[in-house]
């Protein structure tokens, strides 16, 4: 109970609290909050990464998926093999120039709204491919665009790991790309 | 004769597996020609992960080139290390001490065996069983850890250096890879009671994927694929190196040929490294873990060619120097490119389901094949 007598959801022990005020009235309660925020707190606990690792970065990856680190405890676990069922793209390795139209098309196929980590450096910057290569993207944001990254080579568990939690508390601020508009309720 | 539309000229269809597709681990592209279910031509495609690794190492001195390697085969990362490292001592006749190459035959074994439970798991998954994977990293984590504490990374080692290794062994290594071992021998039998006796895996693998010892051979295989066939071709044995000679382990042969053989080499392989790792650990010489080398490195004019045994197969560098502070060439025989080019002939003809499983027993990694 709050000090006006409502509960404050925020305060509450939960890793991802409800957006909202409940004012409580007989007979029940009255919710007051604001709809982007609902539909940002549905999304942001159940992001569903897609299963793209090109190199050593997706040994890390399904070193987070296992047991010891255990990504499903934030709700990441259903990791997808089809972009049509992804809501996020973790890339996990190197974008090398045949491979950057097949990352596009990748991200073109994710319905909206999607997100984008950026894991290790050569996703994020070409890493130690940056100099005297002839082949690679020198960071995957050259193809599409980035809302995480992750420094390492590659990065840690806990470092993916940290960057999901990011990636949840930007969608919850509501600061990630597809902001929902009034056009997307309406619709 | 593949036309751009789904089919042949003769009605087959044919189908894209990849760049993006999960049982390819990582981003191989196969066209496969289909008649019906029957598999009659699969067609790798490479380059998707291409970065050029042996054009890099033309402009990184004898010291630099050898942390690129770590991310070429990354799962026995330490392997590919030892191997350019071995290459440069070669070129410039450095003696590497006793206790470097204990290190170094230790960290090499470990390796495999993390790289071998890590196929183990992926095996699973290609099979259709999720189970596999969480045991088979649940003992790679305690791996994992022993290398962190040594070598400061979990994946990408950067570990052997020319003429030893970077830093002396952490307090706590043999302490805790006696844990290990004590972990994994009373696991190890669980592996064999959850997949290996499994009546569906068997009925997956045995008779799938046949590849004759001789056809292997001519198709460059090496590693455990070839051992699957029977044929003797472990570079440990062959051409010793960093002290394998002095230790006592068997070369596994396996005389099946099929996906099973090569599953029964690897899983016999994990407690061959056992025994390896077993014998050294109480046995590791005193003395320094790196020789005494000069700053710059610079080999006389010449061609050098070691091969080292990675987890996959017969790992070659090939460097020619011109007597600079860079190499003029280097070419890396790499052992997934020769045994992905067996692929085709392991399942022409075998039913589409099988190509997944035969090719989960090859144990690609893609940025090993497309450097």
């Amino acid at each position: 109970m709050g000090p006006d007598n409502t509960i404050d959801t925020h305060t509450a022990p939960d890793a991802a609290p409800f957006p909202g005020t409940v004012v409580p009235t007989p007979g029940g309660g009255i919710l007051v909050t604001a709809l982007d925020d609902v539909l940002n707190w549905a999304r942001l606990n159940s992001l569903w990464p897609l299963v793209f690792g090109t190199s050593c970065c997706a040994i890390e990856m399904m070193s987070t998926a296992s047991a010891k680190y255990d990504w499903s405890r934030f709700g990441f676990e259903v990791a997808r093999a089809s972009p049509r069922q992804a809501d996020v793209i973790i890339i996990a390795g190197t974008i090398v120039n045949k491979m950057a139209p097949v990352l596009k098309r990748l991200y073109d196929q994710m319905p909206e709204p999607k997100y984008v980590i950026a894991m290790g450096a050569c996703a994020t910057s070409g890493g130690p491919f940056f100099y005297n290569t002839y082949s690679v993207v020198k960071g995957a944001d050259h193809v599409i665009p980035v809302d995480v990254y992750i420094a390492g080579c590659p990065p840690r568990p806990e470092a993916l790991i940290h960057a999901m939690i990011t990636l949840q508390e930007k969608i919850r601020s509501g600061g990630t790309r597809e902001k929902i508009t009034i056009e997307d309720i309406k619709r | 004769m593949i036309e751009e539309v789904g089919t042949t000229t003769e009605g087959d269809l044919i189908i894209n597996v990849g760049p993006q597709h999960p049982s390819t681990h990582g981003v191989l592209h196969l066209v496969i020609t289909l008649n019906g279910e029957t598999v009659k031509n699969v067609e790798p495609r490479l380059g998707y992960i291409h970065r050029s690794i042996e054009k890099m190492c033309e402009s990184l001195t004898y010291r630099q080139f050898i942390y690129v390697t770590s991310r070429m085969d990354y799962l026995s990362s330490h392997i590919n290390n030892q191997a350019c490292a071995l290459v440069v001592e070669k070129a410039l006749k450095i003696e590497v001490p006793e206790r470097a190459q204990a290190i170094r035959v230790l960290m090499a074994e470990l390796t495999r065996m993390a790289s071998h439970l890590l196929w183990w798991g992926a095996l699973g998954m290609d099979v259709g069983a999720f189970t596999p994977f969480f045991h088979a990293f649940r003992e790679r984590e305690l791996i994992n850890d022993i290398m962190e504490e040594t070598c400061g990374t979990r994946l990408t080692m950067n570990y052997m250096v020319p003429g030893g290794v970077m830093a002396d062994l952490h307090p706590d290594f043999q302490k805790k890879v006696k844990e290990f071992i004590t972990m994994f021998k009373s696991k190890i039998d669980e592996y064999d009671t959850l997949v290996t006796g499994n009546i569906i895996f068997q009925n997956r693998m045995k008779g799938v994927g046949y590849i004759s010892g001789e056809d292997a051979l001519s198709y460059g295989c090496t590693g455990p694929v070839l051992r699957a066939s029977g044929v003797k071709c472990d570079i440990r044995k062959l051409a010793p190196y960093d002290g394998y000679d002095k230790l006592q382990f068997e070369e596994v042969i396996e005389t099946g040929g099929d996906s099973y053989a090569r599953y029964l080499v690897r899983m016999r392989e994990l407690k061959q490294s056992l025994s390896i790792i077993e014998q050294l650990l109480d046995n590791i010489p005193e003395g320094d873990f790196q020789a005494k080398t000069k700053a710059v490195l610079k080999p006389p004019k010449g061609e050098f060619y070691t091969r080292v045994e990675t987890a996959r197969g017969e790992l070659g560098v090939y460097v020619i120097s011109e007597g600079g502070l860079t190499p003029y060439r280097i070419k890396f025989r790499s052992p997934g490119f020769s045994n992905l080019s067996a692929l085709h002939h392991m399942t022409k003809g075998s039913k589409i389901g099988d190509l997944v499983a035969t090719m989960g027993t090859l144990d690609l990694v893609i940025p090993d094949i497309d450097r």
